[in-house]
């Protein structure tokens, strides 16, 4: 992109971003509505608002304040930090095949809970996301560091994406080996892989929550340096960036935002993998936009799938992991074949 | 800079790289070895020395054990490992992509679903998936769920031509969906057929006889010769679109040919022996770390497949024995470290 070709069109330019950006901030809000209302008990929006402002102790005040609120706030908050996430990992590798569990973050919270499961007897979700969380964090700064050793003067896209698919694939042969020699692990194990935001409690909610807005913060920090690093190192390092420094950062906001997410919520990792996809279509490759982007349709996808999974199959509910591959999938497909992906 | 030695055979030339010929021999060397330590074990144990004679000697007491039991096992092993290799090698090569594998190709979930689904469907709490179901219907359902998947994904991708990317993305989401499917019926199933279904998706060669090994020896035998003739072109696929079609190759008959060939390989491995994990992804990658060649070369690749595959199931049949384990958990577990360590000692 030469600056004298854009120049004269950069003004309408940043106007159709931010048009498209309340766009999304809309599809967001109408998406919040119908993750509070709609349910195998519908609540009118009007009675829902007033269960929020002036709680009268009714069942429908009570399921909205003690259900679907927390259930919806989780669902903010995963999306948004999967889609950031797996925005910040296809950018960081180079790779459309990089999820955000690409560094061993999904892997490494799925063995720690299964660990804690069968060694500790953790029984409550409330004791395993923390054994959840720290396995995430164990497994991507191990990945980190050895991506670090393998390239020359700092991790290369390649190591750190072979790194930490090995990394994964040794964490998840663990995990199905405690699986497959204990029924209970199995029996959450199997919940958990599906993924869901239901039944968490707002306590869950709060649990996550620091790590989320600091792995958002992290994030958009990190975006201008990794646009100079999708130049490529050499240019990167000429602009004067410190490679080894953006890449930590990216990996920490990763490694916060995905671990928060898994933990509480399951594998919903592929989130991360087709959101990215999506909203580079939408805003091109310029990470200060396109993190944004992706995690506004990461909530969006994510609440109305989970929407669509409550009513779908009555009296029970479908995985909101299950819902959104069958939903967006097809759609992300469509999308590919119909223009010319936007590449890495 | 790696030597390059010419091979001319009536018109047609190969290049030979001496390194990757060395890492071809010497592992097919400790393939022998490793078999052999293989048909060792079971509820009779024999040395070394036994199995040479059982296997040899028509008249010995250990014969049959070793012909009809032992044998089609290790045999099993080995050339799923190397079917498997070998279309990971291809795909990673026309993908461009060292994170492919027949996994976006839709062979590999297909055929999970396919088994997992016909687990659960008819698997009552016992005995569901035994008997007729267990040794003639999960490999047809696995081959037709494999076939199947890689026609969807292959459909999806086909517009005006194969892109290599948009394969890829087509199959990631593809592969998404297969996936999520299987998590959703493990869910709904009873857990005694879930943990029998994961048995088979983490990929098991227990009981495995002849019957397994025919199938895979005859797609092998076919295919190999087929995917070295389309390797002079792989050397091309790895340029851009634009410079492949300067350079006079064919582009989209030889990726065909070659994605058909991939296909075929990982169905029926995965038909035989279920998805073993890994295998596909990280032999081709350790064969051309142990070749350093900047392709995986596809026969190196497959000695490597059929090691990995090996030494894992002699591992899961000894590590915590007498439990065994499903051999897929096992190729992860040493896959993993040695690319690792792979990785690791490329830094100097």
């Amino acid at each position: 992109m030469g600056a004298t070709a854009v120049a004269p069109r950069s003004h309408t330019l940043r106007h159709r971003r931010l048009l498209l950006l309340t766009v999304l901030l809309g599809a967001v809000c109408v998406t919040v509505v119908l993750s509070v209302t709609v349910g195998s008990r519908p609540v009118p929006p009007a009675d829902a608002w007033q269960a929020l402002t002036a709680p009268a102790g009714t069942e429908s005040h009570i399921i909205v304040r003690s259900l679907r609120v927390p259930r919806t706030v989780l669902g903010v908050l995963a999306g948004l930090a999967l889609g950031v996430a797996g925005a910040l990992m296809q950018g960081h590798t180079r790779n459309p095949l990089a999820d955000p569990g690409l560094l061993g973050v999904t892997q490494g919270a799925a063995f720690a809970m299964v660990a804690s499961i069968i060694l500790l007897g953790a029984q409550s979700l409330l004791a395993y996301i923390w054994f959840g969380l720290a396995g995430a964090l164990i497994a991507s700064v191990g990945v980190f560091a050895l991506g670090m050793v393998g390239g020359r003067g700092g991790p290369t896209p390649v190591t750190l994406a072979l790194a930490g698919t090995a990394v994964s694939a040794f964490l998840y042969a663990l995990t199905s080996a405690i699986v497959l020699l204990d029924e209970q692990a199995m029996d959450v194990f199997r919940f958990w892989q599906a993924g869901s935001i239901a039944a968490r409690g707002p306590d869950v909610v709060w649990q996550v929550l620091p790590f989320v807005v600091a792995g958002l913060v992290l994030a958009m920090v990190n975006a201008p340096g990794l646009n100079a690093l999708s130049l490529g190192e050499d240019v990167a390092r000429g602009l004067g960036q410190r490679i080894g420094l953006t890449r930590g950062v990216g990996v920490a906001a990763v490694t916060l935002l995905t671990g928060a997410a898994v933990a509480a919520c399951g594998s919903l990792a592929f989130v991360g993998l087709i959101v990215p996809h999506l909203a580079r279509s939408l805003s091109g490759t310029d990470h200060r936009w396109l993190l944004p982007y992706s995690g506004l349709i990461g909530v969006a996808l994510l609440l109305l799938a989970d929407v669509i999974g409550r009513v779908v199959a009555p009296p029970g509910e479908l995985e909101v992991g299950v819902v959104l591959a069958l939903l967006g999938a097809p759609f992300f497909v469509a999308l590919v074949r119909r223009r010319k992906p936007v590449r890495l | 800079m790696t030597t390059v030695l010419a091979l001319r055979v009536a018109g047609l030339s190969w290049r030979v790289r001496p390194r990757a010929a060395a890492v071809t021999l010497g592992g097919l060397l400790l393939l022998g070895v490793l078999m052999a330590l293989n048909m060792r074990i079971g509820d009779i144990q024999m040395s070394l020395a036994e199995v040479a004679r059982a296997t040899f000697d028509t008249a010995s007491a250990g014969h049959f054990v070793i012909m009809d039991l032992r044998l089609p096992r290790a045999l099993t092993g080995a050339l799923v490992g190397a079917a498997l290799a070998l279309s990971g090698a291809i795909i990673q090569s026309i993908a461009r992509n060292p994170l492919a594998s027949p996994e976006i190709l839709g062979v590999t979930t297909g055929a999970s679903v396919a088994v997992v689904a016909g687990v659960v469907v008819s698997g009552s709490a016992y005995g569901g998936a035994s008997g007729l179901l267990s040794t003639l219907g999960i490999p047809a359902l696995a081959l037709a769920g494999g076939l199947v998947g890689a026609m969807i994904v292959y459909t999806l991708a086909w517009r005006r031509g194969l892109d290599g990317y948009r394969l890829v993305l087509v199959g990631i989401g593809v592969a998404a969906v297969f996936t999520n499917v299987k998590f959703w019926l493990l869910t709904i199933g009873d857990v005694n057929d879930t943990s029998r279904a994961m048995v088979w998706i983490s990929g098991s060669l227990n009981g495995r006889g002849w019957e397994h090994v025919r199938p895979v020896g005859v797609a092998l035998a076919v295919l190999i010769p087929l995917a070295l003739l389309g390797a002079r072109s792989l050397d091309a696929l790895r340029f851009g679109d634009d410079t492949i079609t300067g350079l006079g190759v064919r582009m989209n008959l030889s990726r065909a040919l070659l994605i058909l060939a991939a296909v075929l390989l990982a169905a029926v491995a995965t038909a035989s022996a279920g998805p073993i994990a890994f295998v596909a992804l990280a032999a081709p990658q350790i064969a051309l770390r142990l070749a350093r060649c900047a392709q995986p070369p596809l026969l190196s690749s497959a000695v490597v497949g059929a090691l990995l595959t090996t030494g894992a199931d002699l591992i899961a049949r000894t590590a915590f024995s007498p439990v065994e384990l499903p051999v897929g958990i096992v190729t992860a577990v040493l896959g993993a470290p040695y690319l690792i360590h792979l990785i690791w000692r490329a830094r100097t």
